[in-house]
């Protein structure tokens, strides 16, 4: 079971920030930008699917990965709540997309090492589509932080909305104990220095200061959310949940 | 929008040029790459990308035409016609 928390705990992430993401299509701001994050979602959306596919076969219950998109409540979501914020302007997105990027890209370097074989090849292969978002992320931040008044006033103001949200990604519980114990996992709170590291020493190039500590939300890896994550879920789930023996679409 | 045109290039493969793919707006020439591999390479097109912004491209103009091209459509002796393709030769 602690196997399986952990698989859908990296599935959701996934699967939740490819939602998020492609909430932008149509709405960029230029065509190109567009496309990029519509990429980027998808990348994400793809390892959500492979991530899931094999929770369920972990499960043994007989969920598949659409059962496990679809047919779950917000309470059954193990997410960062991170991942579900709020797209907010184009700084805000961009802010997210480079916490969760760096967390994410350090995390699957990391688990590309996994003692459990299919999720270091999911790892490896999803590695090279992070590294990519980060890229995306940091060129952004760049042009962004150190653009114009207008645009740095918004990355300010997008890390200050963010920034308490990145606490949860670094947390240890009993689950994350157990699996590191036995190689098969990574204890989030190892990635806190390096991330730390690259996010600020990043944010410093783009004349940007990181906020200093305030609070911290937490719970989404025990299913507890902030209330915008039902309303992404019902836009998610609706037309699977009105239709649940379609088959084909 | 009033970000720069830029024309990309994109090189299929070892081997082969790089072909004129198509164009984008970017603010500069680091994006315009990123914005490249985006929207031209996504189904594994290219192994190397050009961007060339499109204002630094001199182009011949369509009233220039027939002094420009005419001349060589009666010079047969020009054209490579004269021998057969060996077979299983794709990229000539």
């Amino acid at each position: 079971m602690t196997w399986f928390t952990y698989l859908l705990r990296l599935g959701d992430d996934a699967l939740i920030m490819a939602q998020r993401l492609s909430e932008w299509v149509g709405r960029a701001p230029v065509l190109e930008e567009d496309m990029a994050l519509a990429n980027i979602a998808l990348d994400q959306l793809g390892q959500a699917r492979l991530l899931l596919s094999y929770a369920g076969e972990v499960e043994g219950a007989g969920r598949d990965e659409d059962a496990l998109a679809y047919f779950r409540s917000d309470r059954e979501f193990l997410n960062c709540q991170l991942v579900e914020l709020p797209n907010g302007d184009f700084a805000q997105t961009i802010v997210k997309l480079l916490c969760f990027g760096v967390y994410q890209d350090l995390l699957y370097q990391r688990l590309a090492a996994s003692a459990d074989e299919r999720l270091a090849a999911i790892a490896a292969k999803a590695r090279k589509e992070t590294a990519y978002h980060v890229d995306h992320a940091r060129l952004w931040t760049l042009r962004l932080g150190d653009g114009t008044p207008e645009s740095h006033r918004r990355m300010r103001q997008a890390l200050e909305e963010v920034w308490p949200y990145t606490h949860e990604l670094f947390e240890d519980d009993e689950v994350t104990d157990e699996l590191a114990a036995d190689g098969r996992a990574v204890r989030p709170g190892e990635l806190r220095q390096p991330w730390r590291a690259t996010v600020e020493s990043l944010l410093r190039e783009a004349t940007l200061e990181p906020p200093t500590e305030d609070w911290a939300p937490t719970g989404g890896r025990r299913g507890i959310h902030t209330e915008t994550l039902s309303y992404l879920l019902a836009q998610m789930q609706s037309v699977r949940r009105a239709y649940p023996t379609a088959t084909r679409w | 929008m009033s970000w720069p045109l830029w024309e990309v290039f994109v090189r299929p493969g070892r081997g082969l040029a790089h072909t004129h793919v198509g164009s984008l707006h970017a603010p500069d020439a680091e994006m315009a790459l990123r914005h490249a591999r985006d929207l031209y390479t996504r189904r594994g097109e290219g192994v190397s990308i050009w961007v060339v912004p499109a204002a630094a491209i001199t182009a011949s103009s369509p009233d220039e035409k027939d002094p420009f091209f005419a001349p060589a459509a009666d010079k047969i002796y020009r054209h490579p016609t004269f021998y057969p393709v060996p077979e299983g030769v794709e990229q000539l």
